[in-house]
């Protein structure tokens, strides 16, 4: 008896090892897509990270978007639009016929709504977000007005030659007001938007099910399910792909790279971002992180030299990115080519230091962010590396981290010496960069951008004049000398610009890279 | 008998009280704001207010931990910083998997495990002995996420034959009724998760029963030697029954009271302890929920799971306290 | 059930105790194997400027990932680390921070247990029963839990494993030690002590205590093996020794992603090291243990 059941389990376990390697055929097409981390919250208005954004991409739809992997605006829930000879009223004229999954019709209303909640804090569902986006880059609309059903009017307070680029933001995506209404301060879980995707099911930690919009208006999703998996351990995510439990991964090992490329049931989708990863010294005097040193540009400067960027990039990043010596990326018009980069010289740093008075160097502290970032793939990682750098230069790094979100509150409190921390743009604009980051405006303690605390007032008003100028050529070469001036005062250490990669099964066709980091995936197919 | 079970379950309720000051306490000592901490550092002023008010946190610190007590008794241990669920909701949803695991971690701990002793108890002083006791040392001094790291390596990296890690393949879905994977599926009748689940629950059993494993051949063989050598077994001996017989009816049927017992402590310690086997195989228990909770400093989560796994621990721990006084004739309440 | 009557002579400590212990003790192989090992350790953490061929923490970014003498590289005999550090030499010093990590945790918690063990046990009474609750409650969770609940009160970093640890580990000798001094503060030489009116303090330091010591050195060399154990499982959840300090643990933290990469030395040679030092420690306990005392072995 005791016999008969003991091999009972023992086949058990046979047959588990063998059973069911392939799924069934005869289920909908789904594509799981395997990601780092998990969404924070899913109403476009309200989140400021990738991991969100990239789900909120596929359910949710702006006045204009991006051309499929470009970043060249075209009209989309606005079929088009009229602005006033001043740069400071924009009119809208939005799609016909469009519907919000759960049926409500996409109006001005809709638009008004979706705007005015995060504008106006007299808004009865003002009290249910932080809207920091607002915040950042939209602080020049004054209001949003119906003029009819179909017509909406943007009055901004200032002449921003950025705006139209802004609005293909998913932070002014439309969302249904009806379903709001519905839900109140959990809406963030239960997302309705007009887009190719409808949601289903979020398990918090684990994965988001989107389906297949049937009544959408444009050209319908070529899959019928999209399943989000998180999958925060990089190794783990490649393993899941090579066996065939997911279809598709973002940010693999840089080390795994080369054996990606020999797989042949595997593509690496690969491009430029638009984005940049550094490390800010905090100049900030009254932050609370501030120490003397990085006051003195010779020791900012000194870091910068005492750093083997190329070392960093070619071993760590393994060619995934391209060394950076400006803030905003070769990619993006404006760029300063004409800059010659701090060259790795720790004879010239130590010099420098002597110079400024730390022969000796000085203990400090290099904060490092706990998760992979699309602008750096591990944080930690880095770190250590640089940690090494300074220390052979005399400079005694301690790395500190925190979880994400206590990271970036606390960077934004200044309460960091040195913290690395990057950038994807938003919109494809130097603004976007220099402007955000690197701006007086933005370094405001508590919520700063700009987490070196670095105010130029020469570099304000560059960027000022640049946010009215309309003409391009002339604002690249206000960028241009943004950037310069940037570069001597060295606030920064410019690490590297990464590129987007994604590897896909080579099943999966049509999946576009956008220069954002968006995700698209409703031109993706699947054969079997 | 009966007095002796109410007993021990007061003294269960008095020592849980005790685990909630302490970790209470433990919570409030950490510098700065306790609404602050409470909430996360993201929290606006209106949720920390109302946190305030909930909680009672302007109060003294007596009565604070009375509100809390209050709240804790209707399974209310707050809301987590991260993701804004309620505490006992995510802990429910994780211990299942937990409890799965550490019970097939204890099958494949005692199969091997008293086989083991019981052959080295019979073959006492062979190689065979020696073998096992130094695999069973070897056992006790491994970290486990290094084995747990190796068995990767061999069984899905190069022999490709399990999963890395993991619950369940993303493309099978399980119905959630019971919270317990292999039960869910079978009653569904959906044998494909069934065995989907199996696969991913072998490599984890196995880094976390070894410690286990090793514990118990060490004591099931000496408790065996203890019993070989009894009158009893000899007699049985002198009447000439197979000597099958006497190891497996007479010889470990006796052994088996305490190897019972160190079984029963350290599959309540598996529980709690499975940290880092759940980490290394990415398993969404209580375990990884903890270090999550700590790597995030999310300390409504802290408090509520570690009060949680102390409840847990100290069950298992009544359960096998009764069942020995229950086998043993010999002790006495 | 501590309180069971013992023969008297097992309580007094004769001079010949030590050298039966010692004669007993060389004939067993294993305790003499994990005695070397331990030697060997200790040769190791104090020499390891001088023997070890590089740097723990000199970073060669253009050397990393690097086979070792399997591939024919001799320069970096087991290889090297992602920052092209050298293998070899980070497990040499790792056995500096591992040793002294698993020693300074013990002392902390030997001596934290003691305290509440000889107290507890030495006056009795409504301060024995708080005590032992406190003990029990520390029981009731597993104690790499209650070590990460203690780091994240009080901070990441080696120096707070250390005390977590330590704490963790009092609660046990808190129970061995208390269980040892009831027994000896009823026997008669102490009814003598305590009839000659020696004030209490003075019984308990110097009848008591080297009484227990005999328990207590058994304990920590079995300790000393769990708490290397133990930091090295903080150090791999990150919550141990910060980078770039060469800890066995913390080595070992990313090896999913080496083992996926095809570069498995990094991550079986920080946990061989773990092995093999925990490995001297439990067999030289063991041995330690049957040596000085038999009628210990039911108890641990």
């Amino acid at each position: 008896m005791k016999r008969i059941l003991l091999l009972t389990v023992v086949a058990v376990l046979l047959v588990s090892l063998f059973y069911g390697c392939t799924p069934k055929a005869s289920q909908p097409v789904t594509l799981v897509f395997a990601k780092a981390g998990d969404a924070v919250e899913l109403d476009p208005a309200d989140v400021t990270d990738g991991e969100s954004v990239t789900v909120m991409n596929n359910i949710f739809e702006g006045l204009v978007r991006y051309k499929p992997g470009t970043t060249e605006i075209e009209p989309w829930l606005a079929t088009s639009w009229d602005v006033s000879s001043d740069g400071l009223s924009w009119t809208f004229h939005l799609r016909q016929g469009v519907k919000f999954h759960d049926g409500t019709p996409f109006n001005a209303d809709a638009v008004v709504f979706s705007y005015e909640r995060q504008r106006d804090p007299e808004h009865p569902f003002h009290k249910y977000g932080k809207w920091e986006y607002w915040g950042y880059c939209f602080s020049e609309i004054a209001k949003t007005e119906k003029v009819d059903d179909y017509t909406v009017k943007i009055t901004l307070s200032r002449p921003f030659a950025p705006f139209i680029s802004t609005m293909a933001m998913f932070t002014v995506n439309v969302v249904s007001p009806t379903n709001c209404e519905k839900w109140g301060d959990q809406w963030f879980a239960h997302p309705v938007g007009t887009g190719p995707f409808k949601f289903v099911e979020w398990v918090k930690g684990d994965h988001i099910t989107l389906e297949k919009n049937q009544d959408y208006w444009g050209e319908k999703a070529k899959i019928d399910k999209l399943i989000f998996k998180v999958v925060p351990d990089a190794s783990q995510r490649y393993l899941a792909l090579q066996k065939g439990e997911v279809q598709g991964i973002e940010f693999p090992n840089p080390d795994d790279l080369s054996k990606i490329e020999q797989d042949p049931n595997l593509a690496i989708l690969s491009q430029p971002g638009v984005n940049v990863g550094y490390l800010a010294m905090n100049v900030g005097e009254d932050t609370p992180g501030f120490q003397k040193p990085f006051g003195d540009v010779r020791v900012r400067q000194a870091i910068n030299y005492a750093i083997n960027k190329k070392a960093i990039v070619d071993q760590l990043y393994k060619g995934t990115a391209v060394v950076a010596k400006n803030p905003i990326p070769p990619t993006l018009w404006g760029y300063n080519d004409a800059i010659q980069d701090y060259e790795y010289n720790p004879t010239k740093a130590k010099e420098l230091l002597k110079e400024a008075g730390y022969p000796d160097g000085f203990k400090t502290q290099l904060w490092a962010m706990p998760v992979s970032r699309p602008y750096m793939f591990d944080p930690q990682k880095i770190a250590t590396a640089i940690q090494a750098d300074l220390k052979a230069v005399g400079i005694d790094a301690e790395i500190v981290s925190y979880d994400w979100g206590t990271y970036l509150q606390k960077t934004e409190n200044g309460e960091h010496p040195m913290a690395l921390l990057g950038w994807t743009a938003d919109y494809a604009d130097p603004d976007n960069f220099l402007y955000v980051l690197l701006d007086s405006d933005s370094a405001t303690v508590g919520s700063a951008g700009n987490i070196a605390f670095y105010r130029n007032p020469e570099v304000h008003k560059l960027n000022m004049e640049s946010q009215k100028e309309t003409d391009q050529a002339k604002r690249i070469e206000l960028y241009k000398q943004v950037q310069q001036i940037v570069h001597d005062d060295a606030p920064w250490v410019t690490l590297a610009h990464a590129k987007q990669i994604l590897v896909f099964s080579k099943k999966v066709q049509g999946f576009v890279l956008y220069p954002t980091g968006d995700y698209h995936f409703e031109s993706v197919t699947i054969s079997q | 008998m009966k007095n002796y079970i109410l007993k021990r379950v007061l003294n269960l309720i008095l020592m849980l009280f005790a685990v909630s000051i302490i970790i209470f306490l433990l919570v409030r000592l950490i510098p700065g704001d306790p609404a602050r901490t409470l909430a996360g550092e993201h929290a606006s002023l209106e949720i920390l207010e109302t946190m305030r008010k909930k909680w009672g946190l302007d109060k003294p610190i007596l009565e604070q931990y009375l509100i809390w007590l209050k709240y804790a008794f209707r399974g209310d241990f707050g809301q987590s910083i991260l993701t804004h669920e309620s505490v006992l909701k995510e802990i429910l949803q994780r211990f299942p998997n937990t409890f799965e695991l550490s019970v097939f971690a204890m099958i494949f701990a005692s199969l091997i495990g008293i086989s083991a002793g019981v052959i080295s108890a019979i073959k006492r002083y062979t190689i065979f002995d020696y073998t096992t006791m130094f695999i069973a040392l070897f056992g006790v001094s491994m970290p486990i996420f290094w084995l747990a790291i190796m068995l990767v390596l061999l069984f899905s990296i190069k022999l490709n034959l399990l999963p890395t890690g993991g619950r369940i393949s993303v493309y099978y879905s399980i119905k959630h009724i019971t919270g317990f994977y292999l039960i869910d599926s079978l009653i569904t009748l959906n044998f494909g998760s069934f065995f989907n689940v199996l696969k991913h629950l072998i490599l984890p059993s196995i880094a976390l029963g070894t410690i286990p494993m090793a514990f118990i051949a060490r004591i099931t063989r000496s408790s065996m030697l203890n019993v070989i050598n009894q009158d009893y077994i000899r007699t049985a001996r002198a009447k000439g029954l197979p000597e099958k017989t006497v190891i497996l009816k007479h010889a470990l049927k006796n052994a088996l009271i305490p190897i019972i017992t160190s079984a029963g402590t350290e599959f309540a310690m598996l529980m709690g302890g499975a940290v880092l086997t759940e980490t290394i195989f990415s398993w969404p228990g209580l375990g990884t929920y903890i270090v999550q909770a700590v790597n995030a400093r999310d300390y409504p989560v802290i408090q509520g799971a570690v009060i949680f796994v102390a409840l847990i621990v100290a069950i298992v721990n009544l359960i096998v306290d009764l069942v020995y006084a229950y086998i043993d004739p010999r002790i006495k309440y | 059930m501590e309180e069971e009557t013992l023969e008297n002579e097992e309580l007094v400590i004769s001079e010949s105790f030590f050298g039966e212990s010692f004669r007993a003790l060389r004939k067993n192989k294993s305790a003499l194997i994990g005695l070397a090992i331990i030697i060997i350790l200790i040769f190791v953490a104090i020499f390891a400027h001088l023997i070890s061929p590089y740097s723990p923490i000199k970073q060669d970014l253009y050397n990393n990932l690097k086979p070792g003498f399997w591939a024919g590289n001799f320069k970096n005999f087991l290889g090297t680390d992602e920052f092209g550090r050298d293998l070899l030499s980070r497990i040499i010093y790792g056995a500096r921070v591992s040793l002294s990590v698993g020693v300074i945790a013990v002392i902390i918690g030997i001596f934290l247990g003691s305290l509440i063990g000889i107290f507890s046990g030495f006056y009795g009474g409504t301060l024995d029963n708080i005590l032992m609750r406190i003990t029990d409650i520390m029981f009731a969770l597993p104690s790499i839990l209650l070590a990460i609940v203690i780091v994240s009160v009080l901070g990441r970093g080696l120096s707070k494993a250390m005390i977590a640890i330590g704490i963790t580990y009092s609660p046990q000798i808190a129970r061995v030690v208390r269980s040892e001094t009831i027994m000896v503060k009823n026997t008669e030489f102490i009814e003598a002590a305590k009839a000659i009116g020696a004030p209490k303090l003075r019984i308990l330091r110097v009848h008591v205590l080297p009484n227990v010591l005999s328990v207590i050195i058994v304990y920590t060399t079995l300790s000393i093996g769990s708490a290397i154990l133990d930091a090295a499982a903080l150090g791999f959840l990150g919550l141990g020794a910060q980078p770039p300090t060469a800890e066995w643990g913390a080595m070992l933290a990313n090896s999913n992603h080496y083992i996926t990469g095809g570069y498995w030395w990094v991550a079986t040679f920080p946990g061989i090291a773990i092995l093999i030092s925990v490995l001297g420690f439990n067999l030289f306990g063991d041995g330690l243990r049957d040596a000085i005392d038999p009628r210990l072995r039911k108890k641990m």
